[in-house]
């Protein structure tokens, strides 16, 4: 646990140190949103029916975008070889890498997303459940984008293969996250959907740190 | 009894045969140095002894209990010098080397072990210094303090003297013969000689496979 704690402070150390990377993925989210109402037009009521699914997809962009780095720096630099043979088990080294990644990524998308519902004129009603479905269904896009990061270690070109391999798997995410929201803004409950996205994230995190580590100590061998 | 030991060992890189047959084994104390030509497999030996590397076949022993069996024990007792510093750019010094140092956990101690260890490469007075303006010796330097700042009996080092100046090396030849008189064990390769006593070498190019002619 403290190896766990000591690996996730350092991580938001250099985060905080090197402050504009994380800046840089909730201006690309800003932008992304910022696009549509000049790609499809004013109209309010067609940026109202549409708010909560080019937030949610501009999310899983955004996300995605500084999941190359999450490994590459520490694979480039000897780190992570260090960081698996030291005593802390690999997969709890990850862990704490993911989630020092959503803290500086995933959070800052949740807190600027609000905004951006009310620019694009979504119904106010479904600003709770934004912020809700968003905190249960990005530590997914984190945990799951892991594993594509630790399968590109080594290779050139890393981004956009990143991309073909963890974006379909973002696809059930997105789904529930963009129902819940719309379910709650048409007047019924969002129940299933939260439960749906609880689910992810549960098998996420069970599953994932395991894949991400098995993906490691393939690049490092 | 030796401690470490490897019996048989094999290598596979790819589709090569680094080395076959490799048998060492190493006392409490003790020192093994690791020489032969470049691609003889040094690194690679270093890897298995680490773990990074799984061997082809082979016995890699601890006490007599295989390490395979206990990854993470192992990590608990080794130090590992690759060819990689690890140094952040954005961290300073210190902030590297007790990152560490907290990873193996040994109490509220870790802050003074850390300068001591600052203190003995001579870059005490870098502590404060963030890891970009360093230069490529005192890279290593940091490195070579981070085994320090958190004591474990086996440390390997693949050719650490790369990039240091003579009075470093020199430092790290009293740092070596602190460790073994303490009961520590050393495996090092390098191509210098380095002024260790009473130590084995290894000559890696006996075991490299014959071409097929």
């Amino acid at each position: 646990m403290s190896g766990f704690m000591a690996i996730l402070k350092r991580d938001l150390h250099l985060a905080t140190r090197q402050g504009m990377d994380n800046m840089m993925v909730v201006m690309f989210f800003v932008i992304a949103v910022v696009l549509f109402p000049f790609g499809v037009g004013p109209e309010p009521n067609i940026l109202a029916r549409i708010a909560a699914g080019v937030i949610w997809v501009a999310a899983l962009l955004a996300s995605m975008l500084s999941l190359e780095r999450l490994f590459q720096t520490d694979f480039e630099d000897g780190s992570l070889e260090l960081l698996s043979l030291s005593p802390i088990t690999l997969e709890v080294a990850v862990l704490a890498k993911v989630a020092a990644h959503w803290l500086t990524t995933g959070l800052p998308l949740i807190v600027a997303a609000p905004l951006l519902a009310v620019l694009l004129n979504m119904n106010a009603e479904g600003f709770p459940m934004l912020i809700v479905a968003l905190l249960l269904g990005t530590p997914s896009l984190s945990l799951i984008g892991a594993v594509g990061a630790a399968l590109i270690l080594g290779s050139r070109r890393g981004g956009v293969l990143l991309a073909l391999l963890i974006l379909p798997l973002y696809i059930p995410v997105l789904i529930f996250g963009v129902s819940a929201v719309d379910a709650v803004i048409g007047g019924f409950e969002a129940n299933a959907q939260l439960l749906i996205l609880g689910a992810f994230l549960m098998g996420a995190l069970a599953l994932c740190p395991w894949a991400a580590a098995a993906g490691v100590r393939q690049a490092i061998e | 009894m030796s401690i470490f030991c490897g019996q048989n060992l094999i290598c596979v890189r790819g589709e090569r045969t680094v080395f076959t047959d490799l048998d060492f084994n190493l006392d409490a104390g003790g020192a093994l140095v690791l020489i032969g030509p470049n691609g003889s497999g040094k690194s690679s030996l270093l890897r298995l002894m680490s773990g990074l590397l799984p061997q082809a076949a082979g016995s890699l022993s601890w006490n007599n209990e295989e390490i395979r069996e206990d990854p993470e024990a192992h990590a608990d007792r080794m130090h590992y010098v690759g060819h990689h510093d690890a140094v952040k750019p954005v961290l300073s010094v210190a902030e590297n080397v007790a990152f560490w140092a907290s990873l193996r956990g040994r109490g509220k101690k870790t802050q003074s072990a850390v300068m001591a260890a600052l203190e003995a490469f001579g870059i005490a007075h870098l502590a404060e210094v963030p890891g970009r303006f360093l230069s490529a010796g005192q890279k290593r330097r940091v490195n070579l303090a981070r085994i320090l700042a958190a004591p474990a009996p086996l440390w390997l080092l693949d050719e650490p003297t790369t990039a240091l100046d003579k009075q470093t090396i020199g430092a790290l030849e009293a740092t070596i013969a602190a460790h073994r008189a303490g009961g520590g064990m050393v495996v090092i390769s390098t191509h210098s000689d380095m002024g260790l006593e009473s130590f084995k070498v290894l000559d890696l190019a006996g075991f490299a496979i014959r071409q097929a002619s």
